[in-house]
């Protein structure tokens, strides 16, 4: 049977001396602590289904480094790897895919040139490209009649807008509608993360996660909220969710990978042994 | 030390691969001239992206290559890698692939499952082969795909359920040539000591 999948999420960035760090990371000792390739072999020894790494640094030094980061993890970890950040050019993608990674995820590129994800589909295939999609919740429905409405759990509707840079701008642009043409654009895996969530441990944005799993034939992560095991639990169950994504509660050592496939098998969730 | 040659004839993570066959201490050799394949002990035929496209970019090694598999060596084709082993595809018009295992290559049928078929998976292992000498039945490996190996049981070393079942791993009647259809590379434990059990078959 197919299982779910539990990713760990490492932002990746340099320290003063332009070593690569990830960021947040707490419960190993501190000598290893911010080694992005220590804590992925970690997460692999935990039983990590894929690993992502994002790079943050938005600088030509961080690019760099960070092809050294994916060659070294590739170099010792067998299971997927995905990274995202600053992804804008077919020769971008195809010097990380080179480097090892199997995936790239890419965010506010898609929405300002969204042939890149066709491109990108055509020449390394569906499979490698997964689009990131960050979004808020917006209830100004009166001015938006063409946007796609969202019930809430207490029966107010909202529509979900596609924001970048972080979710310092917002685009206008209708999430739902945005997720369907990428998939159409050739785009293999959405990477749903909701702004509002973020951050909050308070669990999954459920409604949006599950309207793109219900309405789009590609699998969808979901991300942004997690605090615990029994969220990952909602976002597969609830949220029909096909991979979830999750950064602090991994790096600050609440719960290892381990932990949260234990109380999804507890609740039936098929988890990888 | 075994010489096994990846053929890189186009695009994508073949890192992975080749440390995955390191790992097993191997001496591997990731070529785009038809001519390595000749002195090599074992050959990897990985893939992605569409199957006339591969197809098309594999043309330059195929006599060297259909020597190779007569001599008896190994050959294992990894995802598109398998599925060019196969008769023909039907993805993007009926294609002819290499032809070493007779079968097709068809696509997932529309329903609510999703495409690709993409994650962890179990495998059945139907027949017994050198390359699943310590893997355990209904292990999990990873698999990223929107089209399938349709085939006979003789020719199925494991197979996989998604909606349909599917071989998920493939041999031809001489037992030299093998497919998997999901990733060993990417598949941890389990997909590191099948790369190692081919490996010593070579």
């Amino acid at each position: 049977m197919l299982t779910k999948r539990i990713i760990p999420c490492l932002d990746v960035t340099l320290d003063e001396a332009g070593g690569t760090v990830v960021k947040g990371v707490e419960f190993l000792d501190l000598r290893k602590a911010g080694d992005p390739v220590e804590l992925a072999k970690r997460y692999n020894e935990q039983g990590a289904d894929e690993l992502v790494f994002l790079d943050i640094t938005a600088s030509h030094e961080g690019r760099d480094t960070m092809i050294d980061v994916i060659q070294r993890t590739a170099n010792e970890v067998f299971i997927p790897l995905t990274v995202g950040g600053g992804i804008g050019s077919v020769e971008r993608i195809r010097e990380i895919l080179r480097a090892g990674a199997d995936k790239v995820s890419i965010n506010t590129a898609a929405v300002k040139n969204p042939e890149l994800v066709r491109e990108g589909a055509q020449i390394f295939g569906s499979q490698c490209i997964v689009v990131a999609i960050d979004c808020k919740r917006n209830s100004d429905i009166e001015n938006n009649p063409d946007k796609t409405l969202i019930e809430l759990g207490d029966g107010s509707k909202v529509w979900y807008e596609v924001v970048v840079y972080g979710g310092r701008k917002r685009t206008g642009i209708d999430a739902v509608q945005w997720a369907k043409k990428v998939e159409e654009l050739g785009a293999g895996e959405i990477l749903l993360t909701s702004m509002d969530r973020d951050g909050t441990y308070d669990g999954f944005d459920l409604p949006i996660t599950r309207k793109l799993s219900e309405e789009l034939e590609i699998p969808i992560i979901a991300s942004g909220g997690v605090g615990g095991p029994e969220h990952m639990q909602e976002g597969f169950v609830k949220g029909k969710a096909d991979a979830g994504l999750a950064a602090s509660i991994f790096h600050f050592g609440e719960y290892t990978v381990n932990d949260v496939k234990k109380h999804l098998r507890e609740k039936n969730v098929p988890v990888r042994p | 030390m075994k010489q096994i040659t990846i053929i890189d004839y186009g695009l994508g993570n073949l890192r992975s691969v080749q440390k995955g066959l390191e790992h097993a201490k191997a001496s591997v050799n990731i070529s785009i001239d038809p001519e390595d394949i000749e002195n090599s002990d074992g050959v990897v035929l990985p893939g992605v992206g569409a199957f006339s496209d591969a197809m098309r970019n594999i043309e330059p090694f195929l006599d060297i290559l259909y020597d190779y598999v007569e001599s008896g060596k190994p050959l294992l084709g990894i995802c598109l890698g398998h599925q060019m082993l196969m008769t023909n595809s039907e993805e993007g018009g009926m294609r002819d692939g290499l032809g070493f295992i007779p079968g097709n290559v068809v696509r997932f049928p529309h329903s609510k499952l999703k495409v690709p078929h993409m994650g962890w998976n179990s495998l059945h292992i139907t027949q017994q082969h050198p390359i699943y000498e310590g893997i355990e039945n209904d292990s999990y490996v990873y698999f990223v795909h929107s089209y399938y190996v349709s085939t006979d049981d003789g020719h199925t070393l494991a197979s996989c359920e998604y909606g349909v079942e599917f071989a998920a791993s493939v041999v031809n009647e001489r037992g030299n040539v093998l497919g998997t259809q999901f990733h060993p590379e990417k598949s941890g434990e389990v997909g590191l000591r099948m790369l190692s059990n081919f490996v010593k078959m070579c």
